[in-house]
């Protein structure tokens, strides 16, 4: 699914401004890390992306076509092709992860299905399969309330994965995970984007991963975006000129090894596969 | 964060707390009209201690004792009771009917056009007035009116009774419940709105899940103060315990009417029970 913003921007209802003059195109089957400090912007470009905040200004355009022209059920058929990881899993407690994965696919399956499956999950398989990359299909019939952050955080991935979506919008989707962890689940949804020629857009706080999952890389700060390039054309420079506010080591997964690299101010040491 | 870090912030942050004074003013406000209700209503208390009362109340009560225990009563006594659970539960069940699709319709965390907000958001918005309206208007009338305006069409029996408590019980679980389903946890919903899930779906992959529980204690909590309203009923002809009551009060039998009303309470600690296992199962 191609994505294009036109000098987008965004006020809250609050009257605090979130975005301002975002531009910002993206392929089909393209992979993009979002990158910041906190209070960026990264959440609302991605709540943006994904047509679940309206911009105030400038012009979006989701495979094509303006979602918010679009009638009630064009926009339901286009929003079930969207899939979201979010920050903190929007995953109630006392569902049984099956039932949390299968939630995916509501927006293709008929009504009867979507309550038949909370008597008799209707696709097990297909819910153990969208785990087994995530090291849960063990899980599979726990309920979240069981699960530790972590483990639930990877629960909403794997619903995604389920839901097979033509574009994959990830909010911060590793921020509850150790370094190990985080790497396996940031490639999985890469591996679906792959697989799907889903395009895949990621919001993260630690820099090592974008820089090792991602070919490209869009900075953003105040609600701007500072650069958009391909990952090989990003500098040390730039990388500590976007989180100058928030003191001299940039945020990453690794932080034991990666603390002597980063006081020589030398953070594209970090393990880049393909890109050194 | 302070302004000068956050060039986008357009807001100061104040010295005091800017809540205080409105919360002040509001505690002041409702002494200010909550004092002179009291008097409207004729509240006074220790009137109930004057002497002269105490003993009023002391032989009224007297009146009722010793409790009756006559095998033709107590047949009569098991038949109502009967009875006054088949109205209750039967009312509750019509008006669950009425108001779970209600309840539905009214709950704004289920309106995917306010996300957005998108098409239809207009019409989603009246949509919903229109269903609060009706749920007002349902449990505006007191059952007992209900009562006698079926009673009118169906005749003296339990069936007016049963029509009363759905009319007026749907509005109050429908109003009850549109409030529950959007007071819990309302980003599950949304998120699955957000990936293209009906009404239905985000319903129960979402709001049901996490309320669970209190949708059920309160229905069983509406089923118990079905079973107290039916004596109401009960005296305007619509069957059950109330129409045992009515009789034994017109013929002055005060043994009568204690027993029927300690047959009450055992109902009541039987909801109790009811809402206790319900809500464990839920858990």
């Amino acid at each position: 699914m191609s994505l294009q913003l036109d000098a987008v921007g965004l006020v809250h209802a609050n009257g605090h401004r979130a975005l301002r003059t975002v531009s910002l195109a993206l392929n089909q089957g393209e992979r993009t890390a979002v990158i910041g400090p906190s209070g960026a912007g990264k959440t609302t470009l991605v709540r943006v992306l994904g047509t679940s905040l309206r911009p105030t200004e400038g012009r979006v355009a989701i495979a094509g076509v303006d979602p918010w022209r679009l009638s009630a059920s064009e926009l339901r058929r286009l929003r079930s092709r969207i899939g979201v990881v979010h920050q903190s899993p929007p995953i109630p407690p006392r569902l049984r992860v099956v039932t949390a994965v299968l939630a995916g696919r509501l927006g293709t399956w008929p009504t009867w299905k979507a309550l038949a499956s909370l008597v008799v999950p209707g696709d097990i398989a297909g819910a153990r399969s969208a785990l087994a990359p995530l090291d849960l299909a063990d899980r599979v019939f726990d309920r979240c309330d069981r699960l530790s952050g972590g483990q639930l955080q990877r629960v909403g991935i794997a619903r995604v994965l389920y839901q097979r979506p033509d574009l994959i919008l990830a909010d911060e989707p590793v921020s509850a995970l150790d370094p190990a962890l985080a790497d396996e689940a940031v490639g999985a949804l890469v591996a679906a984007s792959e697989a799907n020629r889903a395009t895949l857009v990621a919001s993260l706080h630690a820099v090592d991963l974008a820089l090792k999952w991602f070919p490209r890389l869009v900075g953003m700060k105040n609600g701007e975006v500072v650069f958009d390039r391909p990952t090989a054309a990003v500098t040390s420079a730039m990388l500590h000129e976007l989180y100058a506010t928030e003191g001299r080591t940039l945020p990453t997964q690794g932080v034991e090894e990666g603390d002597d690299d980063m006081r020589a101010g030398n953070v594209l040491m970090l393990k880049r596969p393909g890109c050194q | 964060m302070s302004t000068a870090a956050h060039p986008l912030a357009t807001t100061t942050v104040a010295a005091r707390d800017p809540a205080a004074r409105g919360r002040l003013t509001a505690l002041v406000l409702g002494l200010v009209v909550l004092w002179p209700l009291l008097a409207l209503a004729e509240f006074h208390p220790w009137a109930l201690f004057g002497s002269d009362n105490l003993q009023v109340m002391a032989n009224f009560l007297a009146g009722f004792l010793p409790l009756s225990t006559a095998a033709d009563f107590l047949a009569l006594l098991g038949k109502a009771t009967l009875e006054t659970l088949a109205i209750a539960t039967a009312g509750i069940s019509l008006a669950f009917v009425i108001a779970a699709p209600l309840a539905v319709l009214a709950t704004r965390s289920l309106a995917v056009a306010r996300i957005g907000p998108g098409p239809g958001g207009i019409r989603g918005a009246a949509a919903r007035t229109v269903v609060r309206g009706v749920l007002t208007a349902l449990r505006s009338v007191p059952e007992v009116v209900w009562a006698l305006v079926f009673v009118r069409a169906l005749g003296l029996g339990p069936g007016a009774g049963v029509l009363a408590l759905a009319v007026t019980y749907g509005g109050m679980l429908g109003k009850v419940y549109t409030e529950i389903l959007e007071s819990g946890d309302t980003r599950p919903a949304r998120a699955l709105l957000e990936a293209g899930s009906g009404r239905l779906g985000a319903l129960f992959y979402a709001l049901v899940p996490g309320t669970a529980q209190e949708l059920a204690s309160y229905t069983v909590y509406r089923w118990e103060c079905a079973v107290r309203a039916s004596v109401v009923m009960g005296f305007v002809g619509a069957g059950g315990l109330g129409q045992l009551m009515d009789q034994s009060m017109k013929m002055l039998n005060g043994g009568e009417a204690s027993t029927i009303l300690l047959t009450f309470l055992a109902l009541v600690i039987l909801a109790d029970a009811i809402s206790v296992v319900v809500r464990k199962v839920l858990a």
